[in-house]
């Protein structure tokens, strides 16, 4: 294995990481809705990288999606949403920021000691980034559990999708990846057309998703 | 692809795809649901033909074997029966104006890409294939439960949406866990994630890695089949979708996340190193029962009612097949058969019940048997058919699936004994207030056809009395394979 190739992989998948440690303390919307925009650029030079090294050119289709749908469409998508809902204000967490970062932290460290410990057998590249990249499926989880907000729910949807994306190209050779990240590409655009359903005022007051609890025993 | 099986498989895809396509763009909705009718009447002739082949037979991406020919069956039978309730259904949703012809079109083009997208899943052999099948049968499921447009739709559509794809996430991290290990033994590729392949090879694994797949995949897919604690989604999704949708996703969707289980079970059995999945099935299972069971007491809506029974039997099967062994993987292929086709009986029938009384609460709804007796007394059979009662057919699988506990782990059965009791209690209390007593609620007719309702409480009563003994034999062997 190069060593400056295993580096730069290295590297990028590190930048995912604190990416999603940087989405964890954005208390704005549209600041979030940016900061997933970086994420997902992250995610195109990673996979793009994962091209070169591996010479696998379809995952050159991958980091494409990537940049153009995640990095670029969905952002400008969800700045629409956002300024038409006129929900600039700051995000509601459910819990507060400095505890939601140290369960990051824990996270992190989770997923480096199940991962590392259990791949011993794989190569060093794929290791790292498929410890990394469930670092970056946990803190999109947390993310998502954190927020009330439908709007961040789907920014943690999408960069928990993001760290899936990073494991399928880290692993070698492996079929599909191509065909899974278009499979995901259509559940996201179908979330974002979703809320924009949900748009019409007094409905989107509802995509508050603490308000769904009433509903998880009986109706009135 | 080796032509003596490719036909009937093929068929069993291609089908309702195609229905699917031409029901998209047929206007008139009286043809369309006669349409979809036998479009899925065709599909269960060609599935019904697939016993005819060779048996295990399978190519790079798909796969026949004695296991899956039971849920593949199954599975295009009650798509089928309820393709037929549909038809007078959502008929009727139509005339009172709760639907508009352009969402009719919607609801059978879509109900066909979700038979298509349920039997993809089970017959694929390529594991990345099956799992973006199950999401495509996710995504069609979440859009007919949204359909009805009102405010408690859409919310039950988004928490649907939102958990089945956490849910299916997870699913996929596993994926591709299982990838690689398989890929330093089986090679870069695509046959690193065929299931036939990985099988051969699974000794040779990483037990590690593959532990921690199955984790992810029992989270994942463990969500789609409603497991506690990752159940939050299936009441909801129930209770507001049209009925139909509720009947296949309770009859249907659930077996396929829990077939798909079931064959990452297999793969880890087959790696002396990996931990045993079945303890932790055991664990899920008897959770969802126990919590499902006492939940049950609480609901105050018919529908999520029924969906609580559902998550309830879930957990039966999941024990089932947790506890493994011939003697309970038999019981829970059969129990599986018969909730399958239990409870969409019973929610044909609640479909029913709630177009006639114009309320799901069970508050508003009493006296069945004196003002509906065919639809009244049908409920009757289907409820004490799904509490267990003999001689119907869920007594025989619940009763067996008892006794090889008991002998094994007493303590595990006392708890699956007293969850089965608790659920039955509240099952027969709401079942009282339902169809005897003072009559309450509209006493409309409406032309129902209750020969789909009756044929499956029909096979459960056989079934519960007399199972023919080449079926016996065939669920022994697939009890067998199941280890």
């Amino acid at each position: 294995m190069d060593r400056l190739a295993f580096e730069v992989a290295h590297m990028l998948a590190a930048t995912l990481v604190l990416l999603s440690f940087v989405q964890l303390y954005q208390d704005r919307l549209p600041a979030l809705i940016n900061t997933f925009a970086l994420h997902a650029f992250a995610l195109a030079a990673s996979v793009a990288w994962q091209a070169y090294i591996q010479e696998a050119p379809h995952l050159y289709v991958t980091a494409a999606i990537a940049l153009a749908f995640k990095g670029l469409i969905v952002p400008v998508a969800l700045h629409r949403i956002v300024r038409r809902l006129g929900i600039h204000r700051e995000i509601e967490t459910v819990v507060g920021i400095g505890l939601t970062m140290l369960v990051g932290i824990a996270l992190v460290a989770l997923s480096m000691i199940v991962m590392l410990r259990v791949t011993t057998g794989a190569d060093p590249l794929a290791r790292q980034d498929l410890a990394f990249a469930l670092a970056v499926v946990l803190l999109g989880l947390l993310l998502m559990v954190s927020r009330r907000n439908a709007v961040s729910q789907v920014v943690g949807f999408m960069s928990m999708e993001n760290g899936l994306v990073l494991a399928a190209s880290a692993a070698q050779g492996m079929p599909l990846v191509v065909e899974i990240s278009i499979a995901f590409s259509i559940l996201i655009a179908l979330i974002v057309i979703g809320i924009f359903l949900f748009r019409i005022r007094e409905r989107f007051d509802t995509v508050d998703v603490q308000a769904l609890d009433l509903h998880r025993g009986e109706r009135g | 692809m080796n032509a003596p099986f490719g036909n009937p498989l093929l068929l069993v895809l291609a089908l309702p795809l195609a229905a699917a396509a031409l029901l998209a763009f047929l206007p008139d909705y009286r043809f369309a649901s006669r349409l979809s009718v036998v479009a899925s009447f065709l599909t269960l002739a060609a599935a019904a033909s697939l016993f005819a082949t060779d048996l295990p037979s399978h190519g790079a991406y798909l796969l026949v074997d004695e296991l899956n020919i039971v849920f593949i069956v199954l599975n295009t039978f009650v798509a089928f029966t309820t393709s037929v309730f549909s038809a007078g259904y959502i008929g009727h949703e139509l005339a009172t104006g709760r639907l508009t012809p352009a969402y009719l079109r919607f609801y059978h083009a879509m109900y066909q890409l979700l038979v298509f997208a349920m039997n993809l899943a089970l017959v694929a052999n390529n594991i990345g294939l099956m799992w973006v099948a199950i999401e495509i049968a996710t995504l069609t499921t979440v859009l007919m439960v949204g359909i009805y447009r009102t405010h408690e739709a859409l919310e039950a559509a988004w928490k649907y949406f939102i958990l089945g794809s956490v849910g299916i996430a997870l699913a996929l991290f596993g994926t591709i866990l299982v990838y690689m290990a398989a890929q330093p033994v089986v090679g870069e590729g695509a046959d690193a994630m065929v299931w036939s392949v990985l099988v051969k090879h699974v000794a040779a694994f990483d037990p590690a890695l593959l532990n921690v797949a199955f984790v992810f995949l029992l989270l994942g897919y463990g969500t789609k089949v409603g497991l506690v604690p990752l159940h939050a989604w299936l009441p909801d999704a129930h209770a507001e979708g049209p009925t139909p949708i509720s009947a296949v996703l309770s009859g249907l969707l659930l077996n396929v996340a829990l077939y798909a289980l079931l064959r990452f079970k297999m793969l880890l059995a087959g790696n002396a190193g990996a931990i045993a999945p079945g303890p932790l099935l055991v664990a899920m299972g008897l959770a969802s029962l126990v919590f499902a069971a006492f939940m049950l007491y609480r609901r105050s809506d018919v529908k999520r009612f029924f969906a609580y029974s559902s998550i309830e039997h879930m957990g039966i099967m999941a024990f089932a097949f947790g506890m493994g062994g011939p003697l309970a993987n038999f019981a829970g292929l059969l129990h599986m058969v018969m909730h399958s086709l239990t409870k969409s009986a019973i929610f044909y029938a609640v479909g029913y019940v709630a177009q006639v009384k114009k309320s799901q609460k069970i508050a508003d709804i009493g006296g069945l048997t004196a003002t509906h007796p065919w639809l009244g007394w049908g409920l009757v059979i289907g409820v004490v058919a799904i509490a267990g009662l003999p001689p119907l057919g869920i007594f025989m699988s619940e009763f067996l699936l008892v006794s090889s506990t008991f002998a094994r782990e007493p303590w595990l059965a006392l708890l699956l004994v007293a969850g089965i009791l608790v659920a039955f209690g509240a099952l027969l209390l709401r079942l009282n207030g339902l169809a005897f007593g003072e009559p309450r609620g509209g006493v409309a007719r409406s032309e129902m056809s209750f020969a789909p309702l009756y044929a499956h409480l029909a096979l459960v009563a056989i079934a519960g009395v007399w199972l023919p003994a080449p079926l016996v034999a065939w669920f022994d062997y697939v009890a067998g394979l199941l280890g």
